[in-house]
């Protein structure tokens, strides 16, 4: 049981998807102006990713090694599809606004990278788990990148104004900034500085050391 | 004709860049912007992919999956993204196998990238974009070599810069990934001046 737990909930803050393994960021930001959006697509993606990972599981010893990406690419594509029908039939509107992004997640790499990483490896019950865990920590940070952006760009949260617009006679002078695509690159890079702050073991080593300042460096030097 | 053609080119390399303003292809987007040298490799590489792969799903969405293609009353779009994936990956094996044996040169260049393109997001990005326009076969040429283009000079000019942040003091939490996300920020600024050229 407590297997289970550390399965579900380290992809969450230790092993985020997006902020340590860099998987799946294509969507991640290109989705993120408005919540209700955001939430589409996270629960697209969650369920794609629980549903693919326990199927390729469980047919994970019938496959042969070297078509296995063909096979998990097919399992992927059919669920995607499946995701993309249902949003049609129940939210046109939204499923127009989110166009080609939730077709895009057949390639999104986080569902690829846990079926080829985990549930090839683990049982079916465990590898949907494990994408359950992996699809919750994409959409933490999808959704903190979505109520900031849509709370400083247009007021609002859920949808729900929150701060009068200036244009609607309220206060709020709104941050168009935040609502133009350069923003979430910005607010995806100061999430993942603050989340390596509280769990330093995820800072990478620079590649190149800098030395203090001249005076050290001579020092070595002699 | 040649205009709207150029216009085609120009509106997918800067006004729509696909890596900047779309996002796509990001993953590798970050992962492989380190040294300009690889980076170079990639986006040749995506180029190629995306200039064969836009035109050809182009022809097969048009003769087999649109509505009443195959025969009055089929309808085979639903199918649509199992199909370009799996044109996808079969180009990109096929364009593997023709190179090693053709341009050895080329196919040494283009290493472990070739194979990684298939799960791309670019590459089926820019299928998907070119069918949802509507775009006709040429356009979908123009469109495929432009958005390869586009998506080939912001990998270029990303590792360009993070080669030269390897001389900056960068606070410890922003190392790596951190100072990558700020950079392309700053660089989606400047394609976002592209955006008020109408074409």
């Amino acid at each position: 049981m407590s297997k289970a737990k550390e399965v579900l909930l380290n992809p969450i803050f230790n092993d985020n998807p997006i902020a340590l393994q860099i998987l799946g960021i294509c969507s991640a930001l290109a989705v993120t102006g408005t919540l209700y959006i955001t939430l589409i697509m996270c629960v697209a993606l969650t369920s794609v990713v629980t549903l693919s990972n326990f199927f390729v599981s469980l047919i994970r010893n019938h496959i042969p090694t070297n078509i296995r990406i063909i096979v998990q690419i097919s399992i992927i594509a059919t669920l995607v599809m499946l995701v993309d029908e249902v949003l049609q039939a129940y939210d046109y509107e939204s499923s127009k606004t989110l166009s080609v992004f939730v077709g895009l997640i057949v390639t999104n790499c986080i569902v690829m990278g846990r079926a080829e990483a985990f549930a090839m490896k683990n049982g079916p019950i465990m590898s949907a788990i494990d994408g359950f865990g992996n699809g919750l920590g994409y959409s933490i940070i999808l959704i903190v990148i979505a109520v900031i952006r849509e709370f400083v760009g247009a007021g609002t949260f859920y949808g729900i104004e929150i701060m009068p617009l200036t244009t609607n006679g309220g206060w709020y002078l709104a941050n168009n900034f935040f609502l133009t695509p350069a923003s979430s690159f910005f607010i995806i890079g100061f999430t993942i500085w603050a989340l390596r702050q509280w769990k330093t073991d995820q800072i990478e080593e620079p590649e190149f050391k800098i030395l203090k300042n001249s005076l050290e460096a001579e020092k070595r030097t002699i | 004709m040649v205009e709207e053609y150029l216009s085609i080119f120009i509106k997918a390399v800067f006004i729509e860049n696909i890596a900047i303003n779309f996002f796509l292809g990001m993953c590798t987007f970050l992962a492989i912007s380190k040294r300009i040298q690889p980076a170079i490799g990639l986006g040749i590489a995506v180029v190629v992919v995306l200039g064969l792969a836009v035109p050809i799903n182009n022809l097969i969405f048009n003769f087999f999956l649109i509505e009443d293609a195959l025969f009055p009353g089929s309808d085979l779009h639903f199918v649509g993204l199992i199909c370009y994936i799996g044109i996808i990956a079969a180009l990109v094996q096929i364009l593997e196998m023709f190179l090693d044996k053709y341009l050895p040169s080329l196919y040494n260049a283009l290493g472990v990238f070739l194979p990684l393109i298939t799960v791309n997001c670019a590459i089926l990005g820019g299928v998907l974009f070119s069918i949802e326009r509507n775009l006709l076969f040429t356009q979908s040429v123009v469109y495929g070599l432009g958005a390869g283009t586009g998506w080939a000079l912001a990998i270029v000019a990303l590792a360009g810069i993070t080669e030269r942040l390897k001389y900056a003091d960068i606070p410890e939490g922003l190392q790596g990934l951190g100072i990558t996300f700020i950079t392309v920020g700053l660089m989606c600024f400047g394609f976002l001046s592209f955006g008020g050229i109408s074409l």
